[in-house]
């Protein structure tokens, strides 16, 4: 009994906490630029891939530890969002939607292709070696990286919690993500607003990308892999939900962990080459039923 | 010098135009009620202030300054506030935070003006950390009408506030902008349930097909029987006929 408690928690539901606090991290972000900009950004992933490399490049420089070095790679990639929002999105504020989903694409292409011709196209680690895990209770094996990016995301997560519930940028934001035409009869500044959004979404986008390198590797196609879960994150949790956003990320990556657990027989349930189709097949389902989400987030 | 006014005001949305020279005049003090039929211009009229639409002709004065097309942002930083009809407040912030939010724009500490909201509106203290969209239609217009209090504005437009309420609140809601205006905030209202509008109104404006028809005292229009047989569903009690008796 004990060796099945401790094969499921050690080897699916622990991987599974850990790659849904990264997919919520992604998830905030998203349905926060969803919720106040009203647009699906599909350039979110590579957001996530310009954090790991700035990570990686940094961690090559100082010989530093990843985490330590997260500030600072957080900090540069919401610099380059800045300059983006600047430069592609702000010319197009007043435009229909559609417009701003085909920019981010576009911007989605080109931040993929800045990175391959900067870094190269060849994986690299971000931790180098094996690490053994820490057993406790002679049952439950816990690798140090796993236990320092589930505190990491916790750090992260109360801070979005402190910043969206007691300071006034972060209730305007989520007075925006309410109804924007309001903020605005409010008085609300707006374009401080946006900035803001920005900045919280792509450091904890930045975060991810490097928090997922810290358990996988870096590669330029990371971002672009993350962004359908994320997506479906966001549609699970309810758009321009943040607490939503995490529920939906925990939810999608427990759910493709553990759908490759032997429940019947001692075939895995599900091919694990199938995990991407799990977090898709929940977001067709949740659009279908109650596309508001868990959140009661918004409808487009 | 009126508080706010509208001269010979000709605009609306794109290229549809609404307004075809509408001119209101709001003195310090003062409720001023806009009536009409539907489609007569009333709400554009308010919005229209709000630099909310492209007027093309007239002007629109703040206490004597331009502030004709001006962006919304703007007017309101300017101490102008505007509760528009629907969507008047932020469902899932807390009825406190919708509050704090009107008073985005202040600098200072607003603590005492939230506290004399409250004292307005009492049901919203006990309620102030539910989401303001779990409450009643008459407490979100209470939470509507707060949030654009805390400004302390130098007049509160109000798009039709009585707007799908049932009888009961619509009296509540008309006593309510009777307390505003007693704590000394002029007011232009527009409205569709003219008769109650009008009896506490200082001045009233009937527009029709977005121009001026009538203006008069709230009495003086309540009393006129072409006015009452238009818009007022009928002839109101007291009503007179004009060329009767002069001494009423």
């Amino acid at each position: 009994m004990i060796d099945f408690i401790g094969d499921l928690v050690n080897f699916y539901l622990i991987p599974g906490l850990v790659l849904g606090s990264i997919y919520a991290l992604g998830a905030i972000g998203l349905t926060m630029t969803f919720g106040i900009l009203r647009f699906a950004n599909f350039a979110h992933g590579e957001t996530m891939t310009l954090g790991a490399y700035f990570a990686w490049t940094l961690v090559q420089l100082t010989g530093w530890h990843p985490i330590a070095v997260l500030p600072i790679a957080m900090g540069l990639t919401v610099l380059v969002v800045l300059g983006i929002d600047r430069g592609f999105y702000k010319p197009f504020r007043a435009s229909p939607t559609i417009m701003l989903v085909i920019a981010s694409f576009g911007m989605m292409l080109m931040v993929r292709s800045v990175v391959q011709f900067i870094w190269g196209v060849q994986m690299k680690a971000m931790v180098p070696g094996i690490q053994m895990p820490v057993v406790l209770f002679d049952w439950l094996r816990i690798s140090p990286k796993h236990m320092m990016i589930i505190a990491s995301v916790l750090v992260l997560m109360f801070a979005v919690h402190y910043l969206l519930t007691y300071t006034k940028i972060g209730k305007a934001m989520r007075a925006m993500s309410d109804s924007p035409e309001l903020a605005r009869l409010t008085g609300i500044n707006t374009e401080a607003v946006i900035r803001a959004t920005w900045i919280i979404g792509a450091a904890l986008a930045a975060a991810a990308g490097v928090l997922l390198a810290v358990d996988t590797h870096v590669e330029t196609m990371m971002g672009f892999k993350l962004l359908l879960p994320v997506f479906a994150a966001t549609i699970l949790g309810g758009i321009g939900r943040p607490y939503g956003a995490v529920a939906g990320g925990l939810v999608i990556g427990m759910a493709e962990e553990l759908s490759s657990y032997p429940w019947i027989g001692t075939e895995p349930l599900l091919n694990p080459g199938y995990k991407a189709g799990v977090a898709f097949a929940i977001m067709v389902a949740m659009l279908i039923w109650r596309p508001s989400g868990l959140f009661r987030g918004k409808v487009y | 010098m009126p508080t706010l006014e509208l001269r010979d005001v000709v605009g609306g949305y794109g290229d549809t135009q609404i307004l075809h020279g509408v001119s209101i005049t709001v003195d310090a003090g003062e409720i001023v009620v806009v009536i009409g039929p539907n489609g007569a211009g009333k709400s554009t009229a308010i919005k229209a202030v709000f630099g909310l639409l492209n007027l093309t002709g007239g002007q629109v004065l703040l206490d004597g300054e331009d502030i004709t097309n001006t962006p919304p942002e703007k007017v309101a930083r300017k101490g102008v506030c505007y509760v528009p009809q629907t969507a008047n407040i932020f469902p899932s912030l807390s009825v406190e935070e919708n509050l704090e939010m009107g008073a985005f724009v202040r600098e200072d500490d607003f603590t005492p003006r939230l506290h004399e909201i409250y004292d307005l509106f009492p049901p919203l203290k006990e309620r102030r950390r539910q989401a303001a969209g779990t409450l009643s239609g008459g407490q979100r217009q209470m939470v509507a009408m707060g949030k654009a209090l805390m400004l302390e504005p130098r007049i509160l437009l109000l798009d039709e506030p009585t707007a799908g309420l049932s009888p009961k609140f619509r009296g509540e809601i008309f006593s309510i902008v009777k307390t505003v205006h007693a704590a000394g905030t002029p007011i232009l209202m527009v409205e569709q349930n003219a008769k109650q509008a009008l009896k506490i109104a200082d001045r009233g404006y009937v527009l029709v097909d977005g121009r001026n028809k009538f203006t008069g005292t709230g009495r003086e229009l309540l009393e006129d029987r072409q006015i009452a047989a238009m818009f007022l569903g009928g002839p109101t009690n007291g009503a007179k006929d004009k060329a009767g008796d002069g001494a009423a």
